[in-house]
Parts: C-alpha cells; structure tokens; sequence
C-alpha cells in the first residue's frame, strides 16, 4: 500500500479493511486457542520431566471430533443441542469485536466492555444449561460449580475492566486500547495496577485453569468444566472444546492487550495487522507459559475456598474503579 | 527525585498501605496477617519519605525513619515472635467468612471515598485526595477488630486503625510534627509490647488465645 492510500485508509477505516481485520482475529483465536493450551500442555509436560503430546494436538483432536458420527445422550431436549452453538457462536463474536489485531473491528463501536463480557457470560451460561440438560450427576455438580464461581467471576470481570474505562473515559474496549497506546503513563497507575491484579485472578477463573479448577483431570470430586462436557461427543464436543479454546485465547488477548497494547494496529493496513498477528501470538505465548510453569508449582485450592480468592479479586477491581474516580 | 515522581510514590504508597489491608482480611494465616502489616508499615514510611521530598520539609523525614523503624520492624517482629512461640492454631477464625468480610470491605472503601469525597475537594493539593485511602484502612481496622476472635488479629486490626490515622494525617495535613508522630509511634509501640505481655499472660493462665472463651471470671 503507498503512503497516499494508507493515509486514506487511516482517515476513514474502510469496511472491507475492518471485515478483513476482523476474520483475521476470529481465525487467529480459533487457531490460536488449540495451539495456546498445546503449548501449555507441553510446558508443563516438560517441567515435570516428560515429553508430552505435540503443540498442534488440539487441532489434531478437533479434526478427528468433526469427522465423528454425532451422537446425544438418551433423554436430552433442544438445550443440549443448542448449547454448543451458542458457545461457539458467542465466542466468534467475542473475538470479532474485541481489540486483539486491531483498534477498528468489523462493528464500529461494537467492541463494548459491557458486550463482550456479557457474550462471554451467554457462552457459560449456554454450557451450564447443556451440563444440566442430559440429567446427569456429574453434568449438574459441574454447572452449579460452573454458576457459583461464575456468579463471583463475572462482576469482578466487569468491574475490573470499568476501572481502564474510568480512565479512558470510554466503555469501549477499542478505545480503551487505543487510549493507552497514547497515553502509556496510565499503566503504572495505582488504578491499572490493581484491575492487572483483579483480571489475572479472573482470568484464571474464567478459564478454568489452576487454582481454581484442572483441566487435565476427570477427578469427580474436583472438576468443574470438564464435568458439563461430560455428555457431549463428536462433533457437538468438538463444538464445546474449540469454543472454550477461543474463550481462552481470547480472554488470555484482552488481558495482554489491556495491559500491553504495544503491537495493536491502529494504522488499519494490512502490514501493521500481519505485524500485530505475530506480536499477539508472541504476547500470548509467553503469558501462557508462564501460567503452566505456575500451574505446576501450584495446586489446586479447595472449592470452599475459591469464592474467598474470587472475592479478593472483586474488591480489587472495586478499589481500582474508587482509585479511578478519585485519583486523577 | 522529581517533583512529579514522589508523588507518583506517594500515591502508589498510599495504594499499598490499603490493599494491605484488604490482606488482612483476606488471608487466614496469622503469618501472612503480620507480614501484610509489615509491608504496610513500609509502605507507610515511604509515604513519609516521599512527601518528605514533595513538600522539601526535612522533618518529615526524620518522621519516615521513625515509622519505618517501629512499625515496618519492631512491632511485626514482636507480633511475629508471639505467633511463634503460640502452640495453637496459626488460622485466624473470622465470626463473618472471608468472601462476605471481602464484600464488606469493597463497601467500607466506597463509603470512605464518598464521605471523604466532602472534605477533600476543599484543599487543591493533589496530595490530598488520597485521605480516602486512610479513612478505609482505619474503617477496615475497625471491621478487623470486631469480628476476630483471635488476640493477634485484634492487636493487627487496631494496628490498622493506628496506620490509616497516620496515612489520613500525613496527606491532609502534610505530615505532622516530628515530636507528635514519635509520641503516637511510642506510644502503639508501649501498646503492642503491653499486649505481648498480655497474650503471654493468657496463655500460661487459659493455655489459648480465643476471646471468646473468655466468659468466666478466675482468680
């Protein structure tokens, strides 16, 4: 592109721009979810002295899930169906309007903190439902898990990510990225420090990884996502594995991005989004291992005990938003 | 140091002094509870230290010296000492659970920042804002004192109560004199080793450290 055309395109994004913008995040999270938790997987594996399974396993697992013949437990109605849909939908929404490549997404405006935290909610909401829907023990225990953790987790989430809003003086997240991309003395304010705090806690809830649950164990007694997935097979299984994948990858983007905007493309040209492709992968990359490697010095607290750290994650958000309203 | 850069640290000082004592509440280990007090303590020196430098008024860093060195040093390692030598539980049993005592406290933060919201518009400097800060660490204290059982929790909870005072005096009024910051440090300090002794006492006597079992009267 010549420096005429660019300056064209940046004076007014064009909508085939921003279309493209926004295929681009959506493939990348559904690529990037898979290869993220792979990597996690392997980190681990390492650490703890094995070779494990290859990075690409996720992917390799979805394929084969897909080409599966589709089968539903006994007994189940229109919910079970659904919820995978509505999972995997709401997270390819989600990471169409988030500001994770680019500050001008397919929706002007559309990048609402209020609209992507509450289509994250409606994909855990959506596996809730599906757990519960078979009648099963395990499916139940797990989305009463699911709800009670989430019913902590979601308003700390929201708070969290209003305290940057505060400050940027807008609810939408790509202006809230693009705010700090200006004004890079925002990060080391008390207010930013302590929403970093509260989301990395919320995150790690949100996700499902330790300590509030394990991924990698089917233990009755411990699990919390796995156990609404338990009834689910084929290709309704690959459905609900690759949306909580993008709902990871995507969470694990707005975290870096809200806390690390460098990379994000606000010159809305091809060449600045294939630079900010490689500068997310590299950022998410490196906060996912090092998750694992605290993952494996770390375990798993008890239930009981979560709603505790969650609460604590809630009131730092709530300091950061008083932080924000008084401290200018 | 700059001008801008000490405030910048007062500020992030400030910030610590009351996330640690949103610790306090959120930890269950006495240990824990004493090296948030610690860090507090610290925290509330370096608040001194930088107002010192903002405002270019040495007294105020002989003040930092004796707040760092009684409450960053003596008194959690006297308190530490006690939970040492304490046989019994190291787990603080709060009357109200931890994720209910958390809510309360995000409430208690509000109301501070609402109700010092009244009186911290009067004065322009930007210091002063911060006074919200202190007057949740002294509500949070308050909240610490009545709903633990534990003696070590109380002394810590008044101990707040005593650190949000400081930190609501050093940015409303930019700093106190020398002589009456290490007559009040003196004097928490005669407190906590009165309490020492105190603790002590209860153990050799009822061989615990509960309050609450204490609803008898013995010779």
């Amino acid at each position: 592109m010549t420096g005429a055309n660019a300056m064209l395109a940046a004076a007014t994004p064009l909508l085939w721009v921003r279309i493209f913008a926004s295929a681009l995040q959506v493939v990348a999270v559904a690529v990037g979810g898979p290869l993220l938790l792979g990597l996690m997987g392997k980190v681990r594996a390492r650490a703890e002295s094995r070779i494990g399974p290859p990075i690409t396993q996720g992917l390799a697992d979805l394929r084969k899930l897909v080409r599966k013949e589709a089968i539903r437990a006994e007994h189940t109605s229109a919910v079970a169906s659904l919820a995978p849909l509505v999972l995997l939908g709401s997270a390819v929404v989600a990471s169409a309007v988030t500001p994770l490549l680019t500050t001008s997404t397919i929706i002007t405006g559309g990048g609402d903190l209020f609209v992507v935290v509450y289509l994250l909610l409606m994909g855990s909401v959506a596996l809730a439902l599906g757990g519960l829907d078979a009648g099963t023990a395990f499916g139940g225990m797990g989305s009463s898990r699911a709800m009670t953790i989430g019913a902590i987790s979601e308003p700390a989430l929201l708070v969290a990510i209003l305290a940057m809003a505060v400050q940027a003086k807008t609810s939408s997240l790509p202006g809230i990225v693009a705010g700090t991309l200006a004004h890079p003395a925002w990060l080391t304010s008390p207010q930013w420090i302590l929403a970093l705090a509260a989301l990395a806690i919320v995150v790690i809830a949100e996700t499902g990884r330790i300590p509030v649950d394990n991924p990698s164990t089917h233990l009755e007694l411990t699990m919390i996502r796995e156990a609404m997935m338990l009834e689910y097979a084929g290709p309704d299984l690959s459905m609900v594995t690759a949306g909580e994948a993008m709902r990871f990858a995507l969470l694990l983007g707005l975290l870096v991005n809200l806390f690390f905007p460098w990379g994000v493309d606000t010159s809305r040209s091809v060449a600045a989004l294939l630079i900010a492709l490689v500068a997310l992968a590299a950022k998410t990359a490196l906060l996912a291992i090092v998750i694992a490697l605290i993952e494996v010095s770390t375990a798993k607290l008890r239930l009981f005990r979560i709603p505790e750290l969650l609460a604590g994650g809630f009131v730092l958000a709530v300091m950061a938003v008083t932080a924000g309203l008084v401290i200018k | 140091m700059t001008l801008g850069f000490s405030l910048d640290l007062v500020e992030l000082a400030s910030g610590i002094v009351l996330a640690t004592a949103v610790l306090t509440l959120w930890r269950k280990d006495l240990r824990a509870l004493i090296s948030a007090l610690r860090i507090q303590g610290i925290a509330l020196a370096a608040v001194a230290a930088a107002l010192a430098f903002y405002i270019g008024d040495a007294g105020i860093g002989f003040v930092a010296v004796v707040v760092f060195a009684v409450k960053g040093l003596v008194i959690p390692s006297l308190l530490a000492r006690v939970v040492r030598t304490d046989p019994g539980s190291r787990e603080a049993d709060p009357l109200i659970n931890v994720p209910a005592s958390l809510v309360v406290a995000s409430g208690l933060i509000v109301l501070s920042f609402l109700v010092a919201g009244q009186f911290t518009g009067l004065l322009s400097d930007p210091v002063t804002r911060l006074a919200p800060l202190g007057l949740a660490t002294v509500l949070i204290g308050f909240f610490l004192l009545v709903t633990r059982r534990k003696a070590i929790s109380q002394i810590v909870g008044l101990l707040l109560v005593d650190n949000g005072v400081a930190l609501v005096a050093f940015v409303l009024t930019a700093g106190v004199p020398l002589l009456v910051e290490l007559g009040v440090s003196l004097d928490v300090l005669l407190a906590v080793v009165v309490l020492q002794v105190l603790v002590a006492a209860m153990r050799v006597r009822f061989g615990h450290l509960d309050l609450d079992q204490l609803r008898e009267l013995h010779d």
